[in-house]
């Protein structure tokens, strides 16, 4: 689904990403750990498209109408619309725009795209009310302007919201996990578990190993330096917990 | 901002221009240009006013001479010549039309491309439509429909020969024709505007709407619109304008005057899309307006609602003298400037009698290289006992080389006020854009949503039709300016 071949971006003129390699496959659950500064969370806004970024070498290959196709040039909603879907770490505010507007709007949007009649608003409505059986938000929710006044963990479930709204292919949370305490993390970790299925992949990027107690990865990579220095399977997580990253950044 | 340009997809697109631009092709009735004694006499011979009326023009022109032209906007523009503009210019007709039926078909075309039909079968339903072309009033719908309440709709023409006691008694009585340099100019040669007169505890049952329409070409439009909500009476009224697209500058000075007396509540909407010059500037409708409305009863409220988004210059400050006790006044603005756009717009709110309130909301936008200015004054008279007022005065800036500016004037002469100001200038930011681009809306979607969102408080005081009305305008501008 995607292939990141020998990524390089960067920011301010900056380089970050160094020649980063990452397959992932549908059906597939990847963790991107590693310290401060390694460039996680830039990794997860140049697959996005952040405008900030600047791709200056190698390729990001993403599967559109089932062809691998170099994004690295397209426009962020162009990618949201192929199915890319980022989690933010800091959700931003829109003041003023409910989120049941907000949702719709972007729902009909990637709908228009592929190509289908967008939803009246009592058709989303009900698609609407199914999705938020995933993960449960106050009830004046749908009213409220988006992510304006929201707690912390508020807004991390409103982004998974989103995500079971849009129904990505592609989804990169950017430490979901941060700044959540244990009941929101196990909310929201049920939701991305409930969203998890053979069509989608998922990787998360975290600092804990906490997170992945409830979303079992399949694969885990250590992020250093702007590349993966070293990919494992789930035990690779307990590893870190109990050595830290130092063993591996000898 | 540094964002790539977004790919123009939307269906707006078409829409690019202004579409309000064309120019009907209609022979019309015009008087020289110049302004002197004589052609305010022959303004007031066509219209066949009655002796009084020429006498008041008279008046107010003698005093506009001595008036020189106001200089503390801080808007630039080249100096007017007025003796080069056209004061009166009406299609030219055969025999004033009975009906609507007898219109010219050019002006029914005209109105229909506009989006506001005039034929008895096509007609807004739920709304009485005066439509002003030029100098005068054209036609005025749902004409029975009012007549079975009571409820007077017509052009101020008309009104001053029917109900000539009212005007007499309340034209100029609120913006008196000394009041400014543009009042006086107004009432010396107003050609046209709408009357209406609510009597006492009618609610009126459907909504009046003035439609004006600038055609003819270096022409002033100088309406009058005199509105009394007579006791215990409700009125909900809606304004809308535009102008053929030109390259010379057309000067626009209404004067709008509205008293409410006792228990009386008028609520009045203004989407203001003159033509506002291309991106160099050229062209376009200096509005340059005098709107105030006296709360004259006990419990009586005026509400202001204005969408300013055209206009090489708007100059306007829709305001309310609180003169009946706990009468209460508002003012909602969404001012939008784009390319070389200016607005400086704001409200004042006097206040004179006790547990009178205000509030203002006003949200500026400033795009590319306009300028955005509020500036209002709340006053409270020493008589005003526990006056409140609550303003909120906020701007956004799109692009780096736009400007905001917030002037407002507080003054306080009765110590039991109770004044709360509060005022934000913000960027949308490019992470803001970005998240919304990231759940899949392009660039143009996810900026109008955001100043669509910050323009809430103001879009929801509308008529439901007029806030669509009103959210498509800003898409629509917002798109032909960013990107």
């Amino acid at each position: 689904m995607l292939e990141i071949k020998d990524l390089k971006a960067e920011v301010d003129g900056k380089e970050i990403l160094k020649g980063l390699n990452l397959k992932v496959n549908a059906g597939e659950v990847h963790a991107i750990m590693g310290p401060n500064g390694s460039g996680k969370s830039s990794l997860s806004k140049v697959i996005a498209g952040h405008p900030s970024y600047s791709v200056t070498g190698g390729q990001m290959l993403y599967d559109i109408n089932f062809e691998p196709k170099d994004i690295s040039e397209m426009d962020p909603d162009e990618r949201a619309k192929e199915g890319i879907f980022l989690a933010f770490q800091y959700p931003v505010e829109v003041p003023g725009v409910s989120n049941f507007n907000f949702l719709m709007t972007s729902f009909n949007s990637i709908l228009e795209h592929q190509g289908s009649e967008p939803l009246t608003e009592d058709e989303f409505r009900n698609y609407l009310n199914k999705k938020m059986n995933i993960i449960s938000l106050r009830p004046d929710f749908l009213e409220r302007g988006v992510n304006s006044g929201f707690s912390g963990g508020e807004k991390k479930k409103n982004e998974i919201l989103q995500m079971a709204v849009l129904a990505p292919r592609l989804s990169i949370l950017d430490e979901t996990d941060s700044g959540l305490d244990i009941d929101a993390l196990k909310v929201v970790s049920e939701g991305v578990n409930k969203i998890k299925s053979k069509n989608n992949a998922i990787v998360l990027i975290t600092h804990y190993q906490r997170l992945l107690d409830y979303i079992k990865p399949d694969f885990i990579h250590v992020l250093y330096q702007g590349r993966i220095v070293k990919t494992g399977g789930p035990e690779l997580a307990l590893e870190l917990e109990k050595n830290g990253y130092d063993g591996f950044l000898q | 901002m540094e964002n790539k340009k977004a790919a123009s997809t939307g269906p707006l697109q078409e829409d690019y221009a202004y579409k309000y631009g064309f120019e009907t092709q209609i022979e019309s009735d015009a008087v020289q240009k110049g302004l002197n004694e004589d052609i305010i006499r022959l303004i007031s011979a066509k219209k066949e006013e009655p002796n009084w009326m020429l006498e008041y023009r008279l008046k107010a022109f003698r005093h506009w001479q001595t008036m020189k032209e106001p200089q503390w906007s801080g808007l630039k523009y080249p100096t007017i010549d007025f003796q080069d503009i056209c004061y009166y210019s009406a299609p030219k007709k055969k025999e004033g039309p009975k009906s609507l039926d007898e219109l010219d078909p050019e002006l029914i075309k005209t109105f229909e491309k506009l989006g506001i039909p005039l034929g008895e079968q096509k007609r807004i339903s739920g709304v009485a439509v005066d439509v002003v072309f030029d100098s005068v009033s054209v036609a005025t719908t749902h004409k029975e429909e009012l007549d079975k309440v009571g409820v007077v709709f017509c052009s101020i023409s008309e009104a001053i020969k029917t109900h000539p006691d009212l005007v007499k008694k309340y034209l100029g009585s609120i913006v008196p024709y000394a009041d400014n340099f543009y009042a006086a100019l107004n009432a010396a040669v107003f050609t046209d505007g709408s009357f209406c007169y609510i009597p006492k505890g009618v609610r009126c049952p459907i909504d009046l709407s003035t439609y004006f329409r600038i055609n003819a070409k270096e022409t002033g439009q100088f309406e009058r619109t005199l509105l009394i909500a007579d006791e215990g009476s409700y009125v909900n009224y809606l304004e809308g304008c535009t102008a053929p697209q030109r390259d010379e500058n057309q000067l626009h000075a209404a004067v709008v005057e509205l008293i409410a007396l006792e228990n009386a509540e008028i609520k009045y909407s203004t989407v203001q899309n003159w033509y506002s010059g291309d991106k160099e500037g050229r062209g376009g409708i200096y509005n340059f307006v005098t709107k105030r409305g006296k709360c004259a009863g006990k419990k009586s409220k005026i509400s202001w609602t204005q969408v300013e988004s055209g206009s090489s210059i708007t100059w306007k400050y829709p305001s309310v003298i609180l003169q009946g006790d706990e009468s209460e006044g508002s003012f909602y603005s969404v001012a939008l400037t784009h390319d070389m756009m200016q607005a400086d717009t704001g409200t004042k709110m006097i206040h004179i009698g006790k547990n009178t309130k205000s509030t203002i909301i006003s949200k500026g936008i400033s795009v590319d290289k306009s300028s955005n200015a509020y500036r209002g004054q709340v006053k409270i008279m020493p008589s005003a006992e526990n006056a409140r007022n609550y303003s909120q005065c906020d701007s956004m800036l799109v692009g780096s080389k736009s400007s905001a500016h917030t002037y407002p004037y507080i003054d306080v002469k009765n110590k039991t006020a109770h004044i709360e100001h509060e005022a934000t200038t913000s960027r949308i930011s490019e992470d803001q854009i970005f998240y919304l681009q990231s759940r899949g809306l392009n660039m143009e979607k996810s900026i109008s949503m955001l100043v669509n969102g910050f323009c809430k408080d103001v879009f929801k005081q509308l008529p439901l039709e007029f806030s669509v009305e009103a959210v498509k305008l800003i898409e629509m501008k917002l798109e032909n300016s960013v990107g």
